[in-house]
């Protein structure tokens, strides 16, 4: 992971002396509300319905056991003890004090940590593949590019005044897409050219929210060293041109929707002609530089599948369903990829405990060298697990309330914070996870079902991605009732696709029938090898319309 | 008259007027003294006020410096107008003028201009500012200086931390 130097050191702390400066000075009325506003937004500062809530980076998805023991503490002596993983890998407190924020960013630099640019509308977290150089098929590890765009992000003094927020997303997988690229303002896929060269394939104007969008391609094949110079060039011609008279037409896709994909490819061309050979152009060297931070740990040469292994998984039929749902394969033989789900019926969606939070980094230094990564399902991975050491972590998860083996299944639900905390709300959120939760409480059934997902999000703005759910549920408002609209068809993967509304909406405590129904219709229907997804591509919306509303 | 603050310090002497464009119908009022003029308006009349060292420019944030016919170095001052401090614009503005069109005189933030954006802009290449009147200037140079490195390139200092970092 990477490691600060003195430079990296000073210029956080900068950041937070000048962030306890401004804080001083909002509270001393020199700064008004709306001047503070995007000041505390780019330093994670949200005001909330309840209370002001905080977002702090956690720069695509990694984190170090010590950082967990700080975030634990934090949660402990300045909120109420827990804290919330997003769907964007950072995670969120929602009770902090204003006044005590600039304590929380000192104690947050102290491990390397800060809240920068998790909000506001400016270039936001660059988020990556939780798997990010564990899986086999990789064509290389994405980190340390996502490193350097935090580095050239961090406090742009350009481009800290977009006219709307700017997220960026990497992944380096040809079969996989665990970062839904195609759902960000830009989405680069690291790809080789016909000459074996590495680049990026540059996705531009994809996102969520208002007007969802699956992004386009507007440059196959960028060359590996052109990286930033062809990011400052895309977002000049978004700072420049973005439209600053709508909030809810200001995000990139509408840019690019109106220029036309190759309109506007045109136009960053041309801006990145006059910049390519800037000094901006990264380096052999700088690159070499940052990889030395994301070296292999420490692997012992161990076999794939060791008896212990497999005895256990035959002893029990609990722990072999968890290795099956929450175990992937990992590059190195005899490791495994595992994630713990936060996803336990009754508790919302990615919450933990402080208490959590340090087991969680007990968890990794005895069993994943020290570091686990967030993912944004709202799920926390061990990436270097021994096998011959699975079925002793899962005995320790299990009573943390960690081992629900529900990966990937109609339970492992993404919802947002929804009406239980958030000002925007039209519609709880968390309500509705744990009624589906209750409702598809058999395991097997789960299990048969195979990988769903459902996402959950109390408003337009899509947090909770409902747009991207293979089953989507969106809280509207009707008359000062919450009700709940349903799309079917969605996708964050490569075959990334915006879901289509089924219909009217439904009352909360109809949301569970409403879900059962759809997943019968499924289940009529599949082939032997079909997803659900595949299902509903197949039969299309209206055999499912027909049932849900008879 | 208002202060202006430049990398020597507070100047509380400067006799710059920005003037408006006239509007439809209407021929231009220059004032007494040097005279910023919309950037629009000199493009029309370049030839009229070559030459002179009391007339200036401004760019409104939509204003393209890519629109500028003719030598902007013969121009003793640039002013950017930021009509909202969140509107970003006038930075890309600063660095084109800079970087693209080779601009070496004043380059003046009016505006909306607060404290807590003077450090983005000083490195997108202003060295004058005139802080909205009801902020206090004492603090300027604080905010100025806020950090003491970067990790990008921009105006004032032309190569990124990566090409300076010693190991
Ligand atoms: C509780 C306070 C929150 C507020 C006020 C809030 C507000 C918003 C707003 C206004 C948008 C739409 C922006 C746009 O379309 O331009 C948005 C998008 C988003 N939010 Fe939140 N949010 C909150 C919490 C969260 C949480 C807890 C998560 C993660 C679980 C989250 C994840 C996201 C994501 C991923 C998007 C992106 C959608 C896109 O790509 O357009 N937000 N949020
Ligand atoms: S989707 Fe809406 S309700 Fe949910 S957190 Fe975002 S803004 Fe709040």
């Amino acid at each position: 992971m990477y490691v600060y130097d003195e430079y990296d050191r000073q210029i956080l702390t900068e950041r937070v002396a000048q962030f306890r400066s401004q804080t001083d000075r909002a509270l001393a009325g020199e700064l008004s509300e709306e001047e503070f506003l995007p000041l505390r937004l780019q330093n994670g500062l949200y005001v909330q319905r309840l209370a002001p809530m905080m977002r702090i980076a956690v720069p695509y998805g990694m984190l170090r056991s010590v950082q967990l023991r700080r975030l634990a503490r934090i949660t402990r002596d300045y909120d109420k003890g827990y804290a919330h993983f997003t769907t964007r890998q950072n995670v969120q407190l929602n009770w902090p004090a204003i006044e005590d924020v600039p304590d929380i960013l000192a104690e947050l630099a102290e491990v390397e940590m800060h809240a920068n640019q998790t909000s506001g509308n400016c270039i936001r977290n660059t988020t990556t593949d939780q798997f990010a150089a564990v899986q086999s098929n990789e064509l290389i590890d994405p980190r340390p590019y996502c490193e350097l765009i935090r580095q050239w992000s961090t406090y742009h003094p350009e481009f800290a005044f977009l006219p709307r927020k700017f997220k960026v997303a990497v992944n380096a997988s040809d079969s996989t897409d665990r970062a839904a690229i195609q759902v960000h303002d830009i989405g680069i896929e690291m790809v080789r050219n016909d000459a074996g060269e590495l680049g990026y394939r540059v996705y531009v104007g994809g996102g969520l929210g208002r007007t969802p969008m699956v992004g386009p391609v507007i440059r196959e094949f960028l060359p590996e060293l052109d990286l930033l110079t062809y990011l400052e060039a895309v977002l000049r011609v978004y700072n420049r041109y973005g439209r600053r008279d709508n909030k809810f037409k200001a995000r990139i896709k509408i840019l690019v929707k109106a220029m036309t994909p190759a309109g506007f490819a045109e136009k960053v061309e041309a801006e990145w002609a006059h910049i390519k050979d800037s000094p901006t152009r990264l380096t052999r060297e700088e690159i070499d530089r940052v990889k030395t931070f994301f070296t292999e740990p420490d692997y012992q040469s161990l076999e794939n599948e060791p008896s212990a292994l497999v005895s256990a998984r035959g002893e029990s039929k609990a722990f072999d369903n968890w290795v099956k749902r929450n175990v992937d394969s990992h590059k190195q033989p005899g490791y495994s990829i595992v994630t713990l789900t936060l996803k336990k019926t009754g508790v919302p969606p990615g919450d933990v405990s402080d208490k959590q939070l340090e087991q969680i980094a007990d968890l990794a230094d005895q069993y994943s060298f020290g570091e686990v990564r967030v993912t944004h399902q709202q799920n926390v991975v061990l990436a270097d697990v021994r096998q011959d050491q699975l079925f002793e972590l899962w005995k320790t998860i299990v009573p943390m309330d960690f081992g629900t083996a529900n990966l990937n299944t109609l339970t492992d639900i993404i919802c947002c914070p929804g009406g239980d905390y958030c000002a925007l709300a039209n519609a709880k959120s968390i309500p509705i996870a744990e009624a589906i939760q209750r409702e598809f409480d058999d395991l097997d059934y789960l299990y048969d079902l195979g990988d769903i997902d459902l996402n959950i999000s109390g408003c337009m703005n899509a947090c909770g991605h409902h747009h991207v759910g293979n089953i989507g549920v969106l809280g509207v408002d009707k008359k000062g009732e919450e009700f709940y609209q349903v799309s079917l068809g969605g996708s964050s993967q490569r075959d990334a696709a915006i879901g289509k509304i089924l219909g009217p909406s439904f009352a909360r405590e109809e949301m569970p029938r409403v879900v059962s129904k759809i997943v019968d219709v499924y289940v009529e229907r599949r082939t032997e090898e079909e997803t659900f997804l595949d299902t509903y591509r197949r039969i299309g919306i209206d055999p499912f319309k027909e049932r849900v509303y008879a | 008259m208002p202060d202006v603050i430049r990398k020597d310090g507070i100047h509380n002497d400067d006799l710059w007027t920005l003037v408006s464009a006239p509007v439809e119908g209407e021929s231009l009022q220059l004032p007494d003294g040097p005279a910023l003029l919309p950037v629009t308006v000199w493009n029309e009349n370049q030839d009229a006020f070559a030459g002179r060292n009391d007339i200036g420019v401004w760019f409104d944030s939509h204003d393209e410096p890519e629109t500028v016919a003719g030598d902007l170095n013969q121009l003793p001052l640039i002013a950017v107008n930021f009509p909202k401090f969140t509107d970003g614009r006038g930075y890309s503005i600063a660095r084109l003028l800079r970087e693209r069109h080779g601009y070496t005189g004043e380059l003046r933030a009016v505006g909306d201009v607060l404290l807590d954006q003077l450090f983005y802009m000083k490195r997108c290449g202003f060295d004058s500012y005139v802080l909205r009147a009801d902020k206090d200037i004492n603090k300027a140079d604080g905010c100025l200086n806020v950090f003491s490195n970067a990790y990008q390139a921009a105006v004032d200092v032309k190569e990124p931390l990566f090409r300076r970092r010693t190991a």
